[in-house]
């Protein structure tokens, strides 16, 4: 088998003259968690981005458990298997929280006219079964909230609203999670919580490959198994997060050491 | 169950509320004198400032929300009680039926803007295509008219989807611009075109169904009263069929895709959301509304013009969604009372309709942008009925 779940080769974007991201060569192991860190814009949303078919990549390619995936449309990259959260967190703010994690789950939310209009109580006992699935999974970041589906997401805190992007991200059963800086926000305690929620996920999840793009290192050093570092669209260095700050080059780049 | 409130929520309000509106309504469209209606204008605003200011209004209002059926149930026998109490006054009951086509339109028009979040500026153009329909089947084929209501909506969205490439390609205020220049074409296509009458228009037959002459005064039995009873009867029935459609449509999967699509189309796509096809589907159910709606009037009204699908008109259903609340179908059945009653009760107004609406518009957009009756949140109503 296949060890690594996602490869990319040489994959670049560019913006205009702008390179955002370079030759990018990457592998992520499967059931690995991976983080991605580097300055502000060294090109990890971009990497996201691109993954996740939001943006085309200018070129290289992208392959996902055997399957070219490059440049393919967001919907596409979502049934294969991979969902993500958002840096900026992008809830629909007036629906409830039910309707924003079961939105997650779209490719099994049944889309016949006739069935969603006259098959009435199917579509109860699907909501039924999804109200179930998605109060569980709620469950096990907070089980307050599990008691309050039906309260829009606005009304909510911020770590209720990460907890909730990570619900909606996870109960499509993904294989890959793509966390774009869940700790963005929040207080360090807040923060600690989350991780120790993301591992007790990873626990109980057989199949689940993480790539975590973080500023907070606290939160690289007690999750990932190998870091990735960025700087202007390139990788400049690969390897556990002892090895990868312990490199000048990174500490230069990175963490402002000179 | 979280949908539950903590504590039972009595129908009494709601019930109680429903009559009170028909009497009221009753009163108001049955006073003549423009001292009377005035006065009524007067008592019903300050009764309703002083029931909100004591939370009658909001206990009311929870109170239909926990019991849709039976308020929806309630609302329509008011209705019915209040036909039957001017049975013998065409003109009142053609208002009526008037209020009635325009709620029908604006449920489809809610499904496009307040729904999905395309925003339709040729809402009366579609009623057009369905009014033009139904005028050129009835008089060349024999087709039951049941039927054309059919042929109206499905000429309606088809129609619409010629428009469907440039919505789909546009966003917000140029999408908006699409339709404003369908608007102006289909007007003027109309006024041009010698074989669909021109500017005189056509004439329509009225409705037939099964039988049943719609345009002989019903009788039976005892019971006499104006033909227009049977237009009304057909179109209460017409827009409570739209509303339990509308209202299904709104509480299934699609209905959180269509919101979805409405409020992050990038987001939504990101989950497999397919954009294009949830505008294109809001859109066309939402055209069908206006067909069918149009079909029912140009048989009702009996002969059918290009003035009467003119911009402004098409102007006047959206200013009626807004002044409602976006999305709430309630809301629209509120405030096309108002913007249809107010100024056929207030002669003076009758001249300067357009300055209330812009002046109703205005002013709810500065005071309650949510609308009269804002959409409430996204709810399952059938996960509540079965008690679990």
């Amino acid at each position: 088998m296949n060890a690594s779940l996602l490869s990319t080769t040489r994959l670049s974007r560019s913006f205009g003259g702008l390179m955002a991201l370079s030759e990018l060569n990457l592998e992520v192991g499967r059931n690995s968690i991976l983080g991605l860190i580097g300055p502000n814009g060294s090109g990890k949303t971009t990497f996201f981005n691109v993954v996740t078919g939001i943006y085309a990549a200018t070129s290289g390619q992208v392959s996902f458990d055997g399957r070219d995936l490059t440049s393919q449309s967001p919907q596409t990259v979502y049934r294969a298997g991979i969902s993500r959260t958002f840096q900026r967190s992008r809830l629909w703010l007036p629906l409830s929280i039910f309707d924003n994690i079961i939105m997650g789950d779209h490719k099994h939310l049944a889309s016949g006219l006739l069935f969603n209009l006259f098959c009435r109580r199917r579509l109860k006992a699907q909501l039924k079964e999804s109200l179930a699935r998605a109060r569980e999974l709620v469950a096990i970041f907070d089980p307050d909230l599990a008691d309050r589906l039906f309260e829009p997401v606005a009304n909510l805190p911020m770590i209720a609203r990460r907890r909730i992007e990570i619900c909606r991200a996870l109960i499509s059963s993904p294989k890959l999670l793509l966390l774009d800086e869940p700790s963005a926000g929040m207080t360090r305690e807040e923060t600690f919580s989350l991780v120790d929620d993301i591992l007790e996920i990873k626990q109980r999840v057989d199949d689940l490959t993480i790539i975590i793009i973080e500023h907070e290192m606290s939160v690289i050093e007690r999750i990932t198994d190998r870091c990735v570092v960025l700087n202007f669209g390139e990788k400049i260095r690969e390897g556990t997060y002892q090895e990868v700050t312990a490199d000048p080059q990174v500490q230069q780049a990175y963490l402002g050491v000179d | 169950m979280n949908q539950h409130p903590s504590a039972p929520v009595s129908c009494l309000p709601a019930l109680l509320a429903v009559p009170l509106g028909a009497v009221f309504m009753a009163l108001s469209l049955g006073s003549e004198s423009q001292g009377l209606v005035f006065g009524l204008l007067l008592g019903g605003s300050m009764g309703l400032g002083l029931a909100h200011h004591l939370g009658w209004l909001d206990r009311a209002g929870c109170s239909a929300a926990a019991w849709p059926r039976t308020f929806g149930g309630a609302v329509l026998v008011a209705v019915a009680g209040v036909c039957l109490w001017f049975h013998d006054d065409p003109f009142v009951l053609f208002l009526i039926a008037t209020v009635l086509v325009y709620t029908l339109a604006c449920f489809g028009l809610n499904i496009q803007f307040g729904f999905v979040g395309v925003v339709n500026f040729a809402g009366a153009s579609f009623v057009g295509v369905g009014c033009y329909t139904a005028a050129i089947l009835t008089k060349h084929t024999a087709i039951p008219h049941l039927l054309v209501l059919l042929a109206g909506g499905l000429a309606a969205a088809l129609v619409g989807s010629i428009l469907l490439i440039p919505v789909l390609k546009t966003r917000g205020h140029y999408a908006a611009l699409v339709t404003i220049a369908f608007a102006l074409l289909f007007k003027i296509f109309l006024e041009v075109n010698d074989v669909m009458g021109g500017p005189q228009g056509l004439k329509s037959s009225g409705l037939k169904v099964l039988g049943w002459d719609f345009n002989r005064d019903v009788s039976l039995g005892p019971f006499e009263g104006s033909f227009y009873l049977n237009y009304v009867a057909m179109i209460l029935a017409l827009t409570v069929l739209g509303f339990i459609l509308a209202r299904r449509l709104e509480e299934s999967w699609i209905g959180l895709k269509l919101d979805a699509v409405r409020l992050d189309e990038l987001g939504g796509a990101c989950f497999g959301l397919h954009v294009p096809r949830w505008k294109i589907t809001a859109f066309t159910i939402g055209n069908f509304y206006c067909g069918v709606v149009g079909a029912f009037f140009a048989m009702m009204l009996g002969y059918i013009a290009p003035s009467n699908f003119a911009f402004g008109d098409s102007l006047i259903l959206i200013s009626i969604i807004t002044l409602g609340g976006l999305g709430s179908l309630w809301g629209t059945v509120a405030a096309t009372a108002i913007v249809i009653l107010l100024p056929e009760k207030f002669q003076i107004l009758q001249e300067y309709r357009f300055l209330l609406y812009a002046a109703l518009v205005i002013v709810i957009l500065l005071f309650r942008p949510q609308g009269l009756l804002p959409r409430p949140l996204r709810r399952y109503a059938m996960l509540q009925r079965d008690g679990s």
